[in-house]
Parts: C-alpha cells; structure tokens; sequence
C-alpha cells in the first residue's frame, strides 16, 4: 500500500474520503493549516480556564503553601511528555508498516514538541522541589524516569539528524522509536524498583495527598491546554516538513506562486 | 537463523581479534583505568568506595561494551562483505546473533573475568565479589546484543561512537539498575536473587527480541 | 477570592520566584516553539521559489542559447 502520490495539479480534498486520504501529504497540508489555528486557540482558551481556576478557585495548600500551584503545569506537561513519545512511536512505526511518508513526517514533526515537553516537565519538577524538599533535584522514580524519557527523545532526533538519507533515517528512527516505546515499562518498572531500594519510603513527588476538586480540575483543564497545543505546533511543524520534502512537486510550487502573487 | 552463517561470522571475528590482540584488550585496559579514576576523584575513603563500588564496575562495564560497539559491522560494511553475508537466507539474524556472541567473547568475558579485582581494589567486600562477578556475567551479554543494535542503526555514520552510547545507554539503565543492585543488595545484608532473577529475565529478553532488531536495523542500513 | 492584593498575588506565600520562574518558562517556551515552526515553515516556502526562480531562469537561458 503506497502513499497517493500527487505529482498532478492540487487534487480535490473531498473526492473520495478514505482512511488513507491524509496519507497525502498534500491533503494534509491542507487540513492541518486549517486544523492548526484552531488548536491553537482551544489551547489558549483550556490555558486559560485553566490558570484560572488554578489560582482564583483553588485553595491554598495546607502542607505546600502556595507553591504547590505548580503541579498544574507540571503533571501536564510529564504526561504530555509520555503521550507524545508513545505517539511518536505509534506513527512511525505506521510508516514504516504501511510504507507512508506522511506517518514518518507526523512522527518526526513530534519529536521535538515531545522533548520540549520533557524538559518542561523537569525543570518545573526542579522549581516545585527546590522548595518543597530542600534540593533542585530529586532522584524519585517519576523524576528519573522522565530524565530517561528525555535520553530517549534525544537519541531519536539525534539519530535522524544524522542520517542523510531520508527514507533510511525514517525507518530507522522508526525501529529506534519502537525498540524505545517498548522499553518503556521496562526503565519505569526498574527505576521504580531502584527508587523503593534507595530511598525507603516515598521521596516521592506524586501528589499522594488527596485533592481538593478544583485543583483536579485545574490540572485537567491544562492537560486539555497542552493536549490542543501539541496538535497545533506538531501540525505547523509537519506542514513545514511536507514543504521541505515535497518541495518539487507541481502541487508545492503552485502553492508557493500563489502566495506570491497575494 | 541460518546456523552456517552464524559460525562462520562468529569464528572469522574470533581469528580477526585474536590476530589483532592488543586491539582486543583495549576495553578491558579502559574499564581498569576509568574505574580506577574514581578513588581518585572521591577519595580513598574505603567506607565511601565500598558503597559506590558495585555501581562504579558496572558503570565502567557499561561504557568500555559501549566504545568497542561501533567496528561492530564497520569493517565488514567498508569493504562490502556485510551486504554479501546477508544475502542468504536467514542470515540477518545469523550475523546479529553472530556478532553479539563475538563481541562478548572477545569484550565482554574479559570484563567479567577483571570485575572481581576491580571490586577487590575499590574496597568491595569479599562476600560480594561472587555476585558482582555473576551480575556481570549476566549483564555483559545483555551490553552486547543491545549494543548490536545500536552499531546496526548507526552504520557508516560519522559519529556514531557517541550516537550508540546516546541511544543504548537509556536501554541499558534496567541492566544496570539491577546488576549493580545485585552486590549493593548484599552489602546491606538481603539476598541478591531477585535483582540476579531480573536481569537473567532481561538476558532472556534480549537473547529473543535483539537480534531480529539488530537484522532488522542491517536491513535498513544496507538496502 | 483568596488574594488580597496584587503584590500577595505575586509573593506566592514567600515562593513567587519559583512559581513565577516555572509559569514564565512554560509560557516563554509554548510560545517560542509556534514561532520556530512557522519560521522553518516560511524557510521551507523560500527554497520552493527560489528553486523555481532559478529553474525558471535556467530554461530562459537554455531557450537564448
């Protein structure tokens, strides 16, 4: 099964609606640039709701202070981290199954947002130790397992960073990705188990304690935040790319000339 | 897997290091002086050395298997021999398992056989030595057929040294994490069994799922 | 309503440094990475023109000559 090639003039978007119509990377150029905006904005408009709610609705913590408000960005951009890198692995080991360039473009186009995400997730984790515990770092099985994560997202991109040629840096950061999501489970169950080894009891940073609501719901709120916003930078990202390595066909260049002509 | 394959691979880089054998001891010759570095950068305080011991062998372990991963397929890659080996059937898994099997022959035993005296130098209690020994014993294969796949995707890359210690080290940590476990276990006075079971477990894995990752990784390199 | 003030709001109980460095960073960050994109994306729309200008340019040169 082989990706539609588009080589002929801009093909109507809706002619025929199949699983794989997005596998184009014209179609989807198309219906990203529309998609991305509106991600966007959800993003602001969940960010939003979100911030407020954790700041003018929900209390002050009796143990932490206040300085616990920033769990509600820290937990969503970890499990963000988490999510992006298993569909990152989802997608390029798509492309490299159903042999579809535009699966190896998506996954790429994730990988960056996912260690952006990663290293948000460990310095806010840093900023909310610091106080919290003494030191700016806490060798606690969440923590460690996300610095692990962030090797991980390194050693992809690195790895198709490296490789000229395209198709063989897809498939192979596609196996990479793969052989990685795998080990997932495997790094966390053993850092869990170091963790417990180590340290006794919990040193642990996960909110153990129970939760008021409107702090739970804060933290969703934000979750949905980085949730739209992942879609709408790893859409800009990938319409980017699509540009870059469909640059020659009939259907980039019209695209591109009409731009000027506006 | 092609059995014929496999030997062939495995003998010929068995000959090709005994031939080169100074080339061969180099990453026990690393492991000892990396290792030895730490005394010299913590202090010879024994207390402080016994704890960091087993970590400090298993670390050294680790990144000596690391730096003598990338000639893994080079050399045959470079004068075109990798892509005639796999042409026969089943030969990728062959020439994976083949070449994990040699490295550790030929890298990884002699780390296991130096481990004991390294422990013996940090401090490490007599008690322990038998598993650290064991542990490594475990993990060195493990180091090896990881390491494979790491060498197959980084194929006749410019930097490849560093990107396969980027990219199997994060895999290697559960190895690590448990091996080193196995002999801290001890000293703390519990039994060392389940950390030894765990990474027999991860043996296991490994001997199963790296070698037609491995081949797969050729596949994509060559083609 | 539990702040009383703007500079209670911005004190954080004692710990406004922290949690004011982790907001911003969040926000400076999610706002830069957008821009990288579409600034690789206006890149990648560049090389497209150029190449068909100078392609453009070669088959004028090629039809004189």
């Amino acid at each position: 099964m082989h990706a539609v090639n588009t080589t002929s003039a801009a093909p109507a978007l809706r002619s025929r609606l199949t699983w794989f119509t997005f596998a184009s990377p014209a179609n989807f150029y198309r219906l990203a640039g529309v998609l991305a905006p509106v991600c966007g904005l959800a993003a602001v408009a969940f960010a939003l709701a979100g911030l407020w709610v954790g700041f003018f609705v929900a209390p002050t913590d009796a143990v932490q202070g206040e300085v616990y408000r920033i769990i509600f960005i820290h937990v969503p951009t970890a499990w963000m981290s988490m999510v992006l890198y298993v569909a990152m692995a989802f997608w390029a080991a798509m492309g490299w199954f159903l042999n579809a360039r535009m699966a190896f473009i998506f996954a790429r186009a994730i990988a960056p947002t996912g260690a952006l995400f990663t290293v948000l997730g460990l310095w806010t984790g840093a900023l909310w130790g610091r106080p919290t515990w003494g030191t700016w770092w806490v060798w606690d099985a969440r923590l460690t397992s996300e610095l692990i994560l962030l090797f991980l997202y390194l050693g992809y991109m690195a790895l198709v960073a490296a490789i000229d040629d395209t198709r063989r840096a897809d498939k192979a950061g596609a196996l990479l990705a793969i052989v990685g999501v795998v080990n997932v489970p495997v790094i966390y169950f053993s850092v869990v188990w170091w963790n417990t080894l180590h340290q006794g009891s919990s040193l642990t940073m996960g909110a153990k304690q129970h939760m008021a609501s409107p702090m739970l719901v804060a933290m969703l709120l934000l979750t949905l935040a980085c949730w739209a916003y992942a879609f709408a930078v790893v859409f800009l990202r990938a319409r980017a790319i699509v540009l870059e390595r469909e640059g020659d066909t009939a259907w980039a260049r019209a695209l591109v000339a009409d731009n000027q002509g506006r | 897997m092609n059995g014929a394959v496999f030997v062939a691979v495995y003998q010929r880089d068995l000959r090709l290091a005994w031939r080169r054998r100074t080339e061969a001891l180099l990453p026990v010759a690393f492991f000892l002086v990396a290792a030895s570095l730490f005394p010299l950068g913590v202090g010879p305080d024994p207390q402080i050395l016994k704890v960091i011991a087993p970590g400090v062998v298993w670390v050294c372990a680790l990144l000596a298997a690391m730096l003598s991963m990338p000639p893994l397929f080079a050399a045959d890659h470079a004068d075109g021999s990798l892509e005639q080996l796999l042409l026969a059937p089943g030969a990728g898994l062959a020439v994976a398992a083949a070449k994990a099997a040699a490295h550790w022959t030929i890298s990884g035993a002699p780390l296991v056989v130096a481990a004991p005296l390294l422990g013996l130098l940090l401090g490490l209690p007599a008690e322990e030595l038998p598993v650290l020994f064991a542990s490594l014993l475990l993990g060195t294969p493990i180091l090896s057929l990881l390491g494979g796949v790491g060498a197959a995707l980084t194929l006749g890359l410019r930097s490849a040294g560093m990107l396969i210690v980027l990219i199997v080290l994060p895999l290697a940590i559960p190895a690590l994490i448990f091996g080193a476990g196995a002999a801290a276990a001890v000293d703390a006075g519990l039994s060392p069994s389940p950390h030894l079971s765990l990474l027999g477990a991860l043996l296991i894995a490994c001997l199963v799922g790296a070698p037609p990752a491995t081949a797969a990784a050729l596949r994509i390199a060559v083609e | 309503m539990q702040w009383h003030s703007l500079s209670e709001f911005l004190d954080m109980g004692g710990r406004g440094g922290y949690v004011w460095s982790a907001y911003g960073s969040f926000v400076v960050l999610l706002l830069a990475e957008p821009l990288l994109a579409r600034w690789r994306h206006r890149a990648a729309r560049r090389a497209i023109a150029e190449r068909a200008a100078d392609e453009q340019a070669a088959r004028a040169a090629g039809e004189r000559s």
